[in-house]
């Protein structure tokens, strides 16, 4: 009772990656509110997956194991975690923003009448003073997310209902595993007792896994390279900024026609034109036909030896040394200060 | 095969796309006034497909609803515009201050008057990007909902073959009727207007609209009853006013912060560790990370 559930996906045999973010961020916050960090684990041979939430922080995993589970559906689903919700009664529940998470957590949030706050990027616990009613409520979750096209950004709070439920992004919390993994608890549900047969009238007939797809458009934080990166396997530290970041690399027309980087990246006139949030230049002098690509960038961070660079003149902030120096730190210096 | 209601969830949404550094005040606020209203981009696949369907299955009609003040009726006109039949305009003072909770409460509840087989929205608005409405209502009123669609591959009788968008691939399924869809930003984009549709209803008018105008509206219903919109607020569905507004939204918002703009001007930082920490530092601060 009273806890942070986290709603964990897998892919085949192994928990995502979102998940185990989501839980070591529930074991932070529980260890903040001196509470417990519950799994919730769906699908068909789950065999010893729990062991990783064990090692992340969970205390208690919830299971749910049937042959009709082993793909993800919304209606079998949401019974089964809003059956779980309303037994063990938390406080929190937490989902990915992934595809599955984003189709199941409002539909468990309608069912629970609860309120629910989407895309989280950070999640804090805190007070709130409500001025009409002269009423303080302590230890609230605090959705903070961007909104409004990422031109501002809002703490959402659920005063009065509990669960208090969010889905958050992936990647923009991190993944740490406990030094002893703790000994906790599975609890099995029987799922023939919580779903109906009206939960599967939706028949899956076909599933086909493709490559992930290049998508810069709607990446939020693109890191650029062009001619200047001087090599494919220089390119390797600009996708590891990238990685770390949540974002995506995209490359000039240069740097494309040198070979170092994918044409499915290039951004400028022949290629695609990007408005992220934040905008990373590496090795980029600034020719007009990059900059009409990418110059609507919310933020422009350029790095380049050259101080006199055309692209400098739209930066928001210049750093004039090599990118193989100064990337590497940026990657050192988000890990050590994020959180 | 019997002809299907189709109802298409659409919204009037602020242009956040298209927030330029010219669109932001010189405190780095957001200047709202800046923005055109448009169509939702997605709600516009969504009236795609609700179109595509229409084709197919003869007799078909597709009607938009919308909630929002009373200028949404411009979404309502373009759907008309573009080959729907008909619209709603969902509009009461008591619904503002909705989250998405309260605003899947009002749609579903005004849904529950009307008669559908299919209803399709767009998977998210841009001005909130929640993806929330739509699994929301079709849980009020206790339906399949299949998200992210971005084709319908078939339809007969009893059921619809559609293909959804995943992250890492598509997925194939087959849904009985009524259901609820919501469209994926990768379905084919939404026809243009036909220009006979735009003559005929150009004049389409919410009672509202026609009042504030002061033109003579009896007549014009009375000859021409397409052109009238309808309008519905809480009394015309029956919902519980309670479960409405800001009292009907269990998410409150504790605080907004705008995303500030840097001035033109570059701040030149040296490739030395503590200047690289402390520019990390702040954007995780300004929240442009992290």
């Amino acid at each position: 009772m009273n806890n942070i559930i986290v709603y964990c996906e897998t892919n085949g045999n192994s928990v995502a990656e979102v998940s185990l973010e989501l839980v070591t961020k529930a074991r932070s916050l529980a260890n903040q509110l001196k509470i417990d960090v519950e799994g919730i684990l769906i699908g068909n041979n789950l065999n010893g997956l729990e062991k990783e939430l064990f090692a992340h922080g969970a205390n208690i995993v919830h299971k749910a194991e049937d042959p009709r589970l082993e793909f993800y559906q919304t209606l079998p689903q949401s019974s089964i975690v809003c059956e779980i919700i309303k037994k063990e009664e938390p406080q929190i529940g937490l989902f990915g923003a992934t595809p599955a998470g984003r189709d199941l957590a409002p539909r468990v949030a309608s069912a629970l009448k609860s309120g629910l706050t989407a895309d989280c990027t950070s999640l804090e616990i805190g007070e709130h003073y409500e001025k009409k009613t002269d009423t303080t409520y302590e230890n609230l979750l605090l959705q903070i997310r961007p909104a409004f096209g990422g031109n501002i950004v809002a703490t959402i709070i659920n005063p009065d209902t509990r669960p208090q439920l969010a889905t958050v992004r992936e990647g923009v919390m991190r993944k740490v595993e406990l030094e002893t993994p703790l000994k906790g608890k599975v609890k099995n549900w029987k799922v023939d007792e919580i779903v109906d047969k009206k939960d599967f009238v939706v028949e899956i007939i076909e599933r086909h896994v493709e490559e992930k797809k290049v998508n810069i458009k709607g990446s939020q934080i693109v890191v650029a390279g062009g001619y200047g990166v001087g090599s494919k396997e220089n390119f390797d530290i600009l996708f590891e900024l990238a990685d770390v970041l949540g974002g995506e690399v995209g490359g000039t027309r240069a740097a494309v026609d040198a070979g170092y980087i994918h044409h499915d990246r290039q951004i400028g006139q022949t290629g695609v034109t990007v408005r992220p949030k934040l905008y990373i230049a590496c090795g980029i002098s600034g020719q007009i036909q990059h900059r009409a690509g990418m110059m609507e960038s919310s933020m422009i961070i350029s790095i380049n030896t050259d101080s006199n660079a055309p692209i400098n003149s739209i930066a928001d902030y210049v750093i004039t040394g090599d990118f193989m120096d100064v990337v590497p730190k940026m990657i050192k210096y988000y890990k050590k200060n994020s959180k | 095969m019997k002809p299907l209601k189709i109802i298409v969830l659409a919204k009037q949404v602020p242009d956040t796309r298209n927030v330029g550094k010219d669109a932001m005040k010189a405190d780095g606020t957001v200047n709202r006034a800046a923005l055109a209203a448009i169509f939702n981009p997605e709600d516009l696949n969504a009236l795609e497909q609700a179109l595509r369907i229409k084709d197919q299955v003869p007799g078909s009609e597709v009607h938009l609803l919308t909630m929002g003040p009373g200028r949404a009726a411009e979404v309502i006109r373009e759907g008309l515009y573009r080959g729907a039949d008909g619209g709603v305009l969902l509009t009461d003072r008591k619904f503002a201050g909705s989250d998405t909770l309260a605003t899947s409460y009002a749609i579903a509840t005004a849904i529950g008057t009307m008669e559908y087989d299919v209803i399709v929205a767009g998977r998210q608005a841009i001005d909130g990007d929640t993806a929330q409405v739509g699994p929301q209502v079709a849980e009020k009123l206790t339906l399949p909902q299949i998200t992210y669609v971005e084709e319908i591959e078939k339809i007969d009788a009893k059921s619809m073959t559609i293909r959804r968008r995943l992250d890492n691939g598509v997925e194939l399924v087959k849904t009985p009727f009524p259901v609820l869809l919501t469209v994926h930003s990768s379905a084919p984009a939404c026809r243009p207007r036909i220009a006979k549709n735009v003559m005929k209803y150009k004049h389409a008018r919410t009672l509202t609209e026609l009042q504030d105008a002061s033109e003579d509206y009896t007549r014009m219903f009375h000859d021409r009853p397409y052109l009238k919109i309808t309008e519905m607020g809480v009394d015309d569905i029956g919902a519980d006013v309670e479960a409405l507004g800001l009292s009907g939204s269990p998410t409150k918002v504790k605080k907004i912060e705008n995303v500030v703009f840097k001035a033109k001007e570059a701040k030149k930082i040296d490739s030395v560790d503590s200047d690289i920490e402390e520019l990390i530092v702040e954007l995780i601060e300004n929240h442009t990370i992290g």
